[in-house]
């Protein structure tokens, strides 16, 4: 038989099928550990990432008990330091990550007009590595010489002092990175595979160029994490001297590899939430994405200078001055592609017809809350002023605008706007608004400090400070209370959402456009099972 | 590009979460196993015996749906380009370990020994008195002991002749199946995989004389590290390799694959070629330079 013999599908046969064509969902637990439906395992990846976001967030909480007041209060510094640690693993690795992993299971084949992923069974197997890995990862918490503490940027030599449980961490990592990468490919495979004709490249939603560019930096980049802590792994174990000076190495070569992954990492956490925004702000404002093809090159400018500039976090660890100042041009560089995207947002919402549903709140203080971010990034990029920022709360308070009301924002404003799409239910718009507006106080409370206290000097991973820093200190702790308490109400929103509420028509929000919307609400099953006929005049972003 | 109608979807997949269990129990036994506790050499073997397991039930799968014609051309092009994904992401695995080779000669090896300016040469004046860096170089702990440094002559210029020559005996298969001649293709076959399995062997050939007579180990500083790194985790992936021509070949007297049909073979090749061009990487920049 050759490779060309398609095995036919009348679509008429579909309904009431054969050998694997049942349609409805199996049932049981079996379901979910055996599934290779794109929606089931979205669904699975996105229950996973808002536990952990739970987990994760506890982490922060003690954190940020522990810095209410100066002094040591509650927790031992050790495991402070492993708080912090882990904290960063788990909302990088276990939330972000997964989450954006999720709605791309969920979204891309619904937005493209395909029938599933390409590589069902991989995928599935992406997702159920997730759990695993987790639990190897946290179980370093319960043994004796505690969790990983050397912070998540894992450097030599603090990293190789680490007790028993770093061959754990090292390894947790391995395998969370076998699943990021089969889960890239998948979504490359499906990107460039499962468009039906007509769909061009350039009649793709954001969202879908936003994840394949980021599936592409993700398949370039894990690996170098992977030879990374194999290198650690060796030096500590095998007697390697990668990164030990007495052998002709150097600690600082890790910090090169690490961040050659590291910040294409942190655009891994942002581009697809640029995806999200990009659809969001036009159905609202009710006019198409200004700009798209900008937004298109932008991403690709993003992606290919994230790998130009990682030594931005290694300006005070050193290097020579030719290398300062590329490191620092280049990465001032980035704020062109980036600012575009803003300006497109903007002028996307200039002049329209604008309402304010829950995503589009949320999208909103995205755009505006990001930018804070990116403006803090811009100052950190220049290095004599690094110098004195580097490794003070400064760089917290820069990382958390552009991950928390940034990356995590992007979510809960994909989780509002989807979740009709998902349920065929409408969740309640009030509590939606009011979950926006006491999120954004309190996290502005939380984060906005964490500047005030940096640029005066206070350090980052340090459980006690010195006593000026004290009143800043304990707003934030509020705020961080105030936040994580207040995404509660999230779940709750959700979960209401899932048991019953208005029902939702297709097109769901009056200004939506793209094929996902064409589909039922609920969803059904399967969509595309046959290829949508998309014209040149057929809207699909 | 053809239409999606058909694109197979597989139902109730099984093999998956064998393969996390698998290597679940693998990384956690290794990881008891590097910290001498309880049970981690057992469970790192019994994870592996998982692992191999499910790749034989998971592509066993795939290979009987292949033949049975469940796939379509749509479905042959997604294989191919998770194949093609997959072999860059092994790219850039070695990426990381050829780029801690070049950091360490062009950069660090040389401040280490004050050259560079910068204060390079304050830093060796007080440190590392009297290191005078030289590739290759164990540091200036001389950790490990004085070592002989590998040469390129003999045992790996063999090896690089025999690993090309290899690359040219699986194009002849590739030809071969393409026009149909199956007892041409297996025997191309054979001799790849042998060529390989020869390979690896004066591999290990080549690790003993370094151990036993050159005093050149894993342990003998960067240079060690990087030689034995690179080199090693390129044999393995011949290992692999060959392993996957080996599955091919003994699919191929089953009467499996068809001038049209034999991605499989497409791929294990793809994989032979990419562990060719990394290899004659080594073989320049391990070896020669
Ligand atoms: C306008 C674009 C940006 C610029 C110019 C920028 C610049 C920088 C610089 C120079 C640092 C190092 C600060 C230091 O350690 O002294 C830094 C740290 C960091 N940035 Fe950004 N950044 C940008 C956007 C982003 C985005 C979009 C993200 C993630 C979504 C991000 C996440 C982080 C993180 C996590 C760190 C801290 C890493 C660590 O040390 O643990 N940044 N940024
Ligand atoms: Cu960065």
């Amino acid at each position: 038989m050759s490779s060309t013999d398609v095995t036919h599908h009348a679509p008429e046969e579909h309904g009431h099928d054969h050998d694997h064509g049942e349609h409805g969902p199996a049932k049981g637990l079996m379901r979910w550990v055996t599934t290779t439906n794109h929606k089931d395992i979205g669904t699975l990846y996105l229950w996973f990432s808002l536990i952990m976001f739970f987990i994760g967030g506890a982490m922060a909480l003690i954190i940020r008990a522990e810095l209410f007041q100066p002094g040591i209060q509650i927790v031992d510094p050790m495991f402070f330091n492993s708080m912090t640690t882990m904290h960063a693993i788990v909302m990088i690795f276990g939330v972000v990550m997964p989450a954006f992993v999720g709605l791309a299971n969920w979204m891309i084949p619904m937005m493209i007009g395909a029938p599933d992923m390409a590589l069902p069974r991989l995928n599935n197997w992406s997702f159920w590595i997730m759990p695993f890995a987790f639990t190897i990862m946290l179980s370093t918490l319960f043994m004796d010489s505690g969790g990983p503490a050397g912070g998540w940027t894992l450097y030599p030599p603090l990293v190789l002092q680490m007790g028993d449980s770093f061959a754990f961490v090292i390894f947790a990592i391995h395998f969370l990175g076998i699943s990021s990468v089969m889960g890239s490919i998948n979504i490359v495979a499906t990107i460039f595979n499962m468009r039906p004709p007509g769909m061009t490249f350039m009649k793709m939603p954001m969202f879908v160029w936003t994840w394949l560019i980021t599936a592409y930096l993700l398949i370039a980049t894990i690996p170098v994490f992977a030879g990374a802590v194999t290198m650690l792994l060796t030096d500590r174990f095998f007697g390697t001297s990668f990164f030990s000076a007495a052998g002709g190495g150097d600690p600082v070569m890790f910090q090169h590899i690490f961040w050659f992954f590291g910040h294409p990492e942190v655009y891994i956490l942002i581009l697809p939430a640029f995806g999200i925004v990009s659809s969001i702000i036009p159905t609202f404002a009710r006019k198409p994405l200004f700009g798209y093809d900008s937004m298109v090159y932008a991403t690709a400018s993003i992606a290919f200078l994230s790998f130009i500039v990682w030594a931005h976090h290694m300006f005070t660890t050193g290097m020579p001055l030719a290398g300062e100042l590329f490191f620092m041009f280049s990465t001032m560089m980035i704020s062109v592609p980036t600012g575009v995207k803003v300006f497109n947002w903007v002028a996307t919402m200039w002049r329209g017809s604008m309402s304010f549903e829950t995503p589009m709140l949320f999208a909103i203080g995205f755009v505006i809350m990001f930018t804070i971010g990116g403006l803090s990034g811009l100052m950190l990029a220049i290095t004599p002023a690094d110098i004195q920022y580097h490794d003070t709360y400064f760089v917290v308070a820069h990382f958390h605008y552009v991950l928390v009301p940034g990356a995590i924002y992007s979510l809960m404003a994909a989780t509002y706007y989807w979740l009709p799409k998902w349920t065929g239910n409408m969740y309640d718009e009030k509590l939606g608004k009011l979950h926006f507006w006491i999120s954004t106080v309190f996290v502005n409370v939380l984060f906005f400090p964490m500047h005030f206290v940096g640029l005066a000097g206070m350090p980052r991973r340090i459980p006690d400070y010195s006593l000026q820093f004290a009143d800043w200190n304990m707003i934030a702790t509020i705020g961080a209370f105030g936040f994580g308490f207040s995404q509660l109400m999230f779940v709750y929103i959700i979960v209401k959402c899932i048991r019953g509420g208005e029902k939702a028509t297709a097109e769901v929000w009056e200004g939506a456009r793209g094929l996902e919307w064409t589909v039922d609400s609920p969803a059904p099953y399967h969509t595309f099972e046959t290829a949508p006929t998309i014209q040149p005049a057929t809207i699909t972003r | 590009m053809s239409s999606a109608t058909g694109y197979y979807i597989p139902h109730a997949a099984r093999w998956p979460i064998v393969g996390s269990i698998g290597l679940f129990i693998f990384f956690y036994g290794f990881a008891t196993w590097l910290n001498q506790g309880p049970f981690g050499r057992e469970m790192f073997i019994l994870g592996a015996g998982v692992l191999i397991f499910m790749m034989f039930g998971w592509f066993g799968l795939v290979a009987r749906e292949s033949e049975s014609g469940t796939y379509n051309g749509q479905v042959d092009s997604s294989f191919r380009l998770a194949m093609m994904w997959f072999i860059f992401s092994e790219v850039m695995f070695f990426a990381a370990f050829f780029g801690a080779l070049f950091y360490a000669r062009t950069f660090s090896g040389p401040w280490i020994g004050g050259l560079g300016g910068g204060g390079a040469d304050m830093t060796n004046a007080i440190l590392y008195q009297g290191h005078d860096y030289v590739w290759p170089s164990n540091g200036p702990g001389d950790v490990g002991g004085k070592f002989e440094q590998m040469g390129w002559f003999g045992l790996p210029l063999i090896n690089t002749l025999l690993l090309l020559s290899s690359g040219v005996t699986c194009t002849f298969a590739h030809h071969a199946i393409r026009a149909g001649h199956r007892q041409p293709f297996i025997l191309w076959l054979l001799a790849t995989v042998s060529l390989g399995f020869l390979f690896v062997g004066l591999q290990a050939v080549e690790y003993i004389h370094a151990y036993d007579a050159m005093n050149l180990k894993l342990t003998s500083g960067i240079y060690g590290s990087t030689f034995f790194m690179l080199t090693g985790f390129h044999g393995f992936h011949v290992t692999m390799g060959a392993i996957i021509l080996l599955v091919v070949m003994l699919r191929a007297t089953r009467k499996h694959f068809s001038a049209e049909n034999h991605f499989a073979f497409e791929a294990a090749a793809w994989y032979w070629h990419f562990v060719d061009v990394v290899w004659l990487g080594l073989f320049i920049f391990v070896y020669l330079i």
